[in-house]
Formats: C-alpha cells, structure tokens, sequence
C-alpha cells in the first residue's frame, strides 16, 4: 500500500501552480522562465545569465511538468500572461506545443549547429544530454557484480526475487511526464520492456514519483536499484552511497528542451538566452551542474551505438495520445496492480 | 532620329527573346513538375500513414479502439520539419481520439487542402469500415502535415532541373550569336564596300560567293547602275553630240552670211542681223557643249585636289578676250579644293566672260582663302548688275535687255551648276571700287606638302 500512499500524495499535490521561484538580477525589464529543472541544479547558468544582461531581473519558476504543460496550452489559447520561455523535461509535450503553433521560431549558429535529434522546426531546441540511468545502493552491491544491463537486471531479479522485493524503484508514469516518456520510449525501443515489469511485479517494485525522493531511498538503503533514474540527478545529488549505470545494451538520453513561446513579450531576450544557454560557456556551466553529461566511452564505458537520444520529432506525439496513453498506464497498473503486495 | 538597329542586333535579340521566353515556360513547367511530384510523393506518405492507423483501429467492447502505431508517425517524419494532425472519428463525426481537441479540421473524403493552425497543410481522410456483431460503421481517419518538406523538394527538384537548362540556354546564346554573325558577314562585307565607294563610281558589284538571298539585291543593283550609266552617256552625248553636230552647219551658214555681206553693195540690216544671231548661235553651242561637259563631269568625274591659283593662270593663259588687258591677283599659298579642274576652268571662263561682256576694265582674276573656304574670283570695275537682274542670275537661260544678241543667259548657270556639284555657292559684292563675283568652294587641307 506504501506505493498507493505516496501516488495519492503526489496526485493531490497543486496540479496548475509552481512549486518554486527564484529572481536573478534587478534589471528593469522582467524576464520570466517557466522550467521544470530543479533550481538548484540550474542556479549556476540562470546567475551568470542575468550577469551578462543586467537590463533583465530573470525570474524562475520551477514546475512540475504536467502542470507546466497545462500552463502552456492555456497560454497557446490567449490564458494568462505568457513565458517568455519554457524549459521542459518532458519533450513529448513540448513537441506537442510546437505542433500546436505554440512556439516562435529562431535561427543562429548555435542552433544550426545542433544534431537533427536536438533540434525541431527551429522551434524546439534540445539544451542538455542527461542518461536514463540505473541506480543502485552502493553497500548492498559491495562485493557483487552491479547489472550492467536490463538483462542482467532481470536476470538478477529472476536468480533472487526475495532480495530485491519492494527494493526496485521507478518512476510512477502516471505522475510522472518524465517517467512516461521514459517508458514510452523504452516501449518503443525493445521487447525487454514487457519482460521486465513482469520482473518488478513479481519483486514487487515501487512506482514512485520524485527523483530527489528516489535518490534518498537509493542512497539510505530503502532501494537497492532504481531504473530509469534522470543520470543528471544522481550525479548533482552527490550521495557516496549511490553509484550510477548506464545499460550497456542502450541508454535513452534525454535533451530538455526550450521553446520560446509564440506569445513571450521578451522574445528577443528568449531567443539571446537560448543562444547563451547553446555556448561553450554555458554548456561547461551544464556540465558541471551534471545536465550535460559527458559521452566519452572512456568515462562511461557506454559504445556509441548503445545510445539513443530521444529525438525531437512529431514521433513523440504518439505517447500523447490519450488511448495509448492509457493502454501504457493500464499495462503499467496491471503491473504493480494492489494484488501483488503481499 | 535614333539610329535604325542593325540587323545582326535585331536578330540576336530575337534569339534571345526567344530563349527567355522558352526558359521561362521551361521554368514555369519545371517548377510545377516539381510541385506535382513532390505533392505525390508526400500525398503518398500521408496516405500510408493514414492507413497504417486505420488498419491499428479494432473493435474492443462494442466501440472502435485506436492504438496509435508508431509507424504511422515515423513515416510522417519523413517530413521533419513539419506540424502534423490526426484525428480519428468515429459514425456521425464523434471524435474518438485526436492529437488536439482545440483544432477543429472540415474534413472531407480523400485529399484535402487546409490550414492548421494557420499555416497552410494538406490533409487526407481514410474511411474504415467496420460490420461486427457489436459495432457497425464508418470510421474516419484524418491525417494532416504542413507543406514544408513539400516546397523543400519541389525547390530542390526544379533547381536541380533548372540549372543544367540555364547552362544549355547560355550555350545556346553563344552560338546563335556566332550562327548570326557568320551568316551576317558577308553583308557587313557589302556594307563596308557601299560605304567606302565613291558616290560616283557605277560600276558593278561583285557579287561572286554570296548567298542567294544577297545575290538577288545585288545584282538588280548592279543592273540598275548599268542603265542608270547608259542612260547618263545617252544624255551627255545627246546634248554634246547634237551641239557638236550643230557647230558645222552653223559655221557655215555665218561663212554664208559674211560672204553675202563682203559681196552685197549696199548694206542690208536683215543680213547684219542673220550674222549676228548666227554668231551667237554658235556661241549658245559652245556653251550647251561646255555646260554638258560640267554636267558630265561633275556626275562621274572622280574629284581630285586643284588649286585655284592654277585655275585663275590658265584662264590669264588662255587668252579668249585678246586686247583686253587682265590682272592676275594670287598669293603665294596654294588654295585647294576638291573638285574638278575642267569644270572650274569652265565656271571661270563663263565668269570672265560676263565680266567683259558687262562690267567695266580693269579687269582682275584671283584666288584666295578666307577661313575654311576657297574663292575664284573676277573682279570688274563697274557697278555690276541692278539687285533686281542680280537675284535673278544663274537660272537657265535668263537673259536681261542687255544680254544683247551675243549672249545666251547660260554663262552663268555653268557657274551655278558647278558650284552645286562641289558643294559650294555663289558670291557677289559691289563696292565703290568695282563688282566682284566670285565661286566659293569648301576649302581643302592641303595634303600635297
């Protein structure tokens, strides 16, 4: 029921409100960005942002992704005062903004530079690389080998259920617009899916909805495993005790995007953050603050061919489609189905 | 007036009207091959996506179930750059699922044209058609993309045709213009030949290795300027031969008439005037003889250059007025003109013969220069002609009550007639010092030192 528990809480949290705000500088004209990266994490960039153009006092606010996709289709139909610009994990919904005409477009050559896979309509703009990663409690794995791939996880999982029972934690997809791009995308990508939340059912895994909560559970020993953790997370959460895998058989990487709003009074400051945010400078600034994570092999032993970014495409919309949505979400339920606790 | 275009400009700029007008009709046509095809393939891109969702459609509890493939959406994004709209609906236009309750598309059977969210898209609608025990009905499929991979490929079909186009029509632009000047060369050839002949020179133009065309022209030409000279020597020897033959008899009649008068006794006034207007008969031939000479030779003689200080001596040389005595008044530069030196002699003969038929002695001969012009003068030291006798001067056969019975009124026409030929006037000044008449010629630059 614990799992049941921390759904409701996180269902009954505000759905159409931020849930922080920050202010960097104190120029005259107020520049607002509506994102759903923590923070904590981003301070580093947004502080050097407003350095660089005193004239603006940017304002942060930080969302969670359903709300902010909410917020963003009632400003595309005239609701409310508009972002000047939106930073969203959850680029399923924001290729559906786009779509919707809900986005300006912009051109430079930062943004020509960028892969196919990070760029749509020179209207969304894919600004971080960030693992899907597995997490694991470093203690609990001392001595052992750490599964390396879905395989071996599942595999793990099959050799002994009782040690990982009520162990495994994920993202809940119901809550969670992140978690369910992440399954949906992993539904997409390999039959391994089925396969293996038939494996967290049997061990009765946890469907959870926070990173941060998720991370400290790893990190105290409640988890021993976590899948499909955002690897930009684990890495800024700086826990010891949490050790950090990308599957060796494919690693979904992730590129938040930023849209620029088609109604967003500050455009032209929009239009220079996002050339800023696509620099060197700021990229380094990324890097240190773990949402761009470094693809060399030598580091993370992850072959080229085992990545796959998910790509800013029209393809992502199928995951929004309402059926579909809810045949995931019922597969999904079926899976962790009250049942199954003992 | 502007300068009629030349003929190899006339026809180059046909050719290159021609090819702008072809290359555009090839341009138009390309580009809307271009659209055509581009509007297929992707119209075929549409269709397979819109039957790819169709075929996923199942019936589940009595109601049409949709599970979006994803296929369906990978083949759309053989499109990247562009917005998509599907929507699924079942009997009676009810939405059964849809990318976006606020976009509302008038569908219609088949293809479609209309904008989504503003921008402009191409649409299809599939019908699915379902008889089960629990559901029977249409179902629609709406599948919509924005038109950019579209005008992307009909840009890049038409350019990637055009431009091997444009190369062939500047090809072809260079060798119309060599083709044009080829075929034009030998009529520049001609021209250059028309140009530089004499205007007098009526001799034929050869018209060896033309083409047919030109050959036609040219030898009507030349035929034209046959008769044009045999009808030229016809008249000259017409007047010249019927002077000529005339001055025998005349001559002979004023023997005649002078014999009669030695032989008669008493002096007979019909006789007197027989033999004067027999002398002056033979005077008017002399004149016909030189006025058809002039003619003659200011029509065909070519020009050459002639002082008029050689002139003047000849006619001092000459002698035609014995006991009179005339002046020589020339400097020590040559006074040059172009003419010919027969008819100037002629011009200044006539003019010193009404000089001692009408003025007064002394009589003075000269030539000089004064600007740009070149003067045959005789100078008389009379008052010269009334202004009324002198507007008249110079027409054919103009004779005054003074003419008297020896002159013919012709003199002075031969002046005229000269003085026409070679591009110069008539000049006449009275002072208290005499009348000077004079031929002002066009001087010439004198090439000879």
């Amino acid at each position: 029921m614990l799992k049941w528990l921390t759904l409701l809480i996180c269902l009954s949290a505000p759905a159409l409100s931020q849930e922080a705000v920050a202010r960097f500088g104190s120029g005259p004209t107020p520049f607002l960005i509506r994102s759903t990266t923590d923070i904590a994490i981003i301070r580093p960039v947004i502080d050097r942002f407003a350095e660089l153009r005193p004239d603006l006092t940017v304002t942060y606010e930080q969302w969670g992704s359903n709300a902010l996709f909410a917020r963003s289709r009632a400003e595309c139909r005239g609701e409310g005062t508009p972002a000047d610009a939106v930073l969203s994990s959850a680029v399923q919904q924001m290729v559906w903004l786009v779509n919707a005409a809900c986005a300006q477009p912009h051109r430079s050559a930062v943004t020509a530079a960028l892969p196919d896979t990070r760029r749509w309509r020179d209207e969304l703009w894919g600004i971080t690389l960030e693992p899907a990663a597995i997490a694991y409690n470093r203690a609990a794995f001392a001595g052992a080998e750490v599964p390396r791939s879905r395989f071996a996880l599942l595999d793990a999982l099959r050799a002994d259920p009782d040690r990982y029972r009520n162990r495994i934690a994920t993202y809940d997809i119901a809550a969670s617009g992140l978690g369910f791009l992440f399954a949906f995308s992993d539904s997409n990508e390999a039959t391994t899916f089925g396969a293996l939340l038939e494996g967290f059912a049997r061990v009765d895994a946890v469907a959870t909805c926070c990173s941060a909560e998720i991370i400290a559970g790893v990190a105290e020993g409640r988890y021993i495993v976590a899948y499909n953790v955002l690897g930009s997370y684990v890495a800024s959460a700086a826990r010891p005790e949490v050790g950090m895998i990308l599957p060796e058989d494919y690693t979904l990487i992730l590129s938040r995007a930023y849209m620029i709003p088609r109604g967003a009074v500050q455009a032209a400051s929009a239009k220079a953050l996002l050339d800023y945010l696509l620099t060197p400078e700021a990229q380094g600034l990324l890097e240190q603050a773990g949402l761009v994570a470094s693809m060399d092999v030598t580091e993370t032993g992850l072959a080229p061919s085992a990545r796959r970014s998910i790509a800013l495409s029209p393809s992502l919309l199928v995951g929004l489609d309402q059926t579909r949505r809810n045949l995931l979400l019922e597969f999904w339920a079926d899976t962790f189905a009250p049942g199954d606790v003992p | 007036m502007a300068r009629p275009r030349a003929l190899a400009t006339r026809v180059l700029w046909a050719v290159l009207t021609i090819l702008v007008l072809g290359g555009v009709l090839v341009a138009a046509s390309t580009w809307w091959n271009g659209r055509q095809a581009a509007r297929q393939s992707y119209d075929r891109i549409l269709l397979g996506a819109a039957n790819d969702i169709a075929e996923s459609i199942r019936i589940q509890n009595g109601a049409p179930l949709v599970v979006l493939p994803v296929s369906a959406f990978e083949l759309l994004a053989q499109a990247p750059e562009d917005r998509i709209h599907y929507e699924v609906r079942g009997p009676g236009g009810t939405r059964i699922t849809g990318i976006d309750t606020d976009t509302l598309i008038a569908a219609q059977p088949g293809f479609f044209d209309a904008t989504l969210n503003g921008e402009p898209a191409r649409f299809v609608q599939v019908t699915r058609r379902f008889v089960e025990r629990d559901f029977s009905g249409p179902v629609d499929v709406i599948v919509g993309q924005t038109l950019r991979a579209r005008q992307a490929m009909a840009l890049t079909l038409s350019r990637d045709a055009l431009w091997p186009m444009a190369l062939a029509g500047l090809a072809l632009v260079l060798i119309a213009w060599a083709v044009v000047r080829r075929a034009l060369a030998p009529l520049d050839a001609i021209t250059a030949d028309l140009a530089a002949r004499d205007p007098y020179d009526l001799t034929a133009i050869p018209t060896d290795d033309l083409p047919h065309e030109l050959q036609v022209p040219l030898t009507a030409l030349n035929r034209f300027m046959a008769r044009l000279e045999g009808q030229l020597d016809a008249m000259r020897n017409l007047i010249s031969d019927t002077a000529h033959q005339l001055r025998t008899p005349v001559a002979a009649i004023r023997v005649q008439a002078e014999a009669a008068q030695a032989e008669s006794d008493r002096p007979s006034r019909a006789l007197d005037r027989l033999l004067g207007r027999t002398r002056s008969l033979g005077t008017l031939l002399d004149q016909l003889l030189s006025r058809a000479l002039v003619v003659h030779r200011t029509d065909s003689a070519p020009r050459r250059v002639v002082d008029l200080r050689e002139i003047a001596l000849e006619m001092i040389e000459r002698d035609d007025h014995p006991g009179l005595s005339i002046r020589l008044e020339i400097g020590e530069d040559p006074v040059t003109v172009r003419a010919d030196a027969f008819s100037l002699g002629e011009a200044g003969r006539n003019l010193l013969g009404n000089a001692v038929r009408h003025g007064q002695s002394p009589i003075t001969i000269g030539a000089d220069r004064i600007g740009p012009e070149a003067r045959l003068w005789v100078r008389d030291s009379g008052p010269g002609p009334a202004p009324a006798v002198r507007d008249r001067l110079g027409t054919r056969f103009n004779r005054s009550a003074g003419s008297g019975e020896t002159s013919a009124g012709i003199g002075l026409s031969i002046v005229h007639a000269v003085a026409a030929a070679f591009g110069g006037r008539l000049d006449m000044t009275a002072d208290e010092t005499g009348f000077t008449i004079a031929l002002v010629l066009p001087g010439e630059e004198d090439r000879t030192c």
